[in-house]
């Protein structure tokens, strides 16, 4: 049960910026989310038509994923025994009020069934699961904060009750035209550490 | 009717967010379920919404739907026959 776990790389999307592991690798200047998370998509390079159907919180976690996984040469055609252990405090707020908009007035009911069934914050997970095939562990986690303790505490109990091999964890947080996404990733590769100092110091990083 | 169809091509984009796609894509008689297009369930529901919303068609039973949205002629031709806005 003392077996020691690593943080292998880490991603920061915020301010217009995408960065791995501390170095930036995308930056645009957009005024709102939506045109920002689709240059940020396009420069990724992913083929993957289903990203412009998702809401923003699923496309924000997405891209965050998208370059951590992309990094670590996943073979989607294995089985990975990855958990995602995700948090926010919006929740899917963001999507809540669209669907709410939809079905405000008696004469104009109209809800989206595309936007309905993304009101709810683990539908993010759903996406990323699908698209590198991880039928694994995966629990989202409504925090007024970064908890990095919870993250911390969680993680290692799936990582040492074998219930996965590693494990994407972080915070990705959307509200309007405000977001944040830290993702980072648990194994027995890499250098830093996996403790709770070394997530808060990345996470402010 | 033609513009009925032009019509419907660009609703599907937009309301289904087929952002890669174009109104020249999408032939009139082109198969939506199965085939380029790469629907599904959901896209399905988005355009039973889209008949009531737009045309003023409620569709009572779904499996209806598999019929009328063959393609965008099918589509077209039962839109003319039943809207009513």
């Amino acid at each position: 049960m003392n077996t020691k776990y690593n943080i292998s790389s880490f991603c920061h999307i915020k301010n217009n910026q995408v960065s791995l592991n501390g170095s930036v690798i995308f930056s645009e200047q957009h005024s709102n989310f939506s045109d920002f998370i689709k240059a940020a998509y396009k420069a990724q390079n992913t083929k993957y038509p289903k990203f412009f159907k998702m809401d923003h919180l699923s496309k924000l976690a997405f891209i965050a994923a998208d370059v951590l996984l992309k990094e670590q040469n996943i073979d989607i055609e294995k089985e990975n025994n990855m958990a995602l252990v995700f948090s926010n405090k919006a929740s899917s707020l963001d999507t809540d009020l669209m669907h709410q908009k939809a079905i405000q007035h008696k004469d104009n009911y109209f809800p989206s069934p595309a936007v309905f069934v993304y009101t709810l914050p683990n539908i993010c997970l759903g996406e990323i699961s699908i698209k590198y095939k991880l039928y694994s562990e995966n629990s989202f986690f409504i925090f007024e904060y970064f908890n990095a303790a919870h993250l911390f505490t969680y993680t290692n109990s799936l990582l040492e009750t074998d219930k996965a091999t590693s494990a994407l964890c972080g915070w990705v947080e959307l509200e309007g035209d405000n977001y944040e996404a830290f993702l980072y990733l648990v194994s027995k590769e890499g250098n830093t550490e996996h403790n709770k100092q070394n997530i808060k110091t990345l996470y402010n990083t | 009717m033609e513009a009925l169809k032009q019509e419907l091509k660009e609703n599907i984009i937009e309301q289904l967010n087929l952002e890669d796609m174009s109104v020249e894509d999408i032939s009139d008689d082109e198969i939506l379920f199965g085939g380029g297009l790469a629907l599904d369930s959901i896209d399905a529901l988005e355009l039973i919404v889209m008949l009531d919303k737009n045309y003023g068609i409620k569709l009572t039973d779904p499996k209806e739907g598999r019929s009328i949205f063959e393609s965008i002629n099918t589509m077209a031709t039962y839109i003319q026959e039943h809207r009513s806005k």
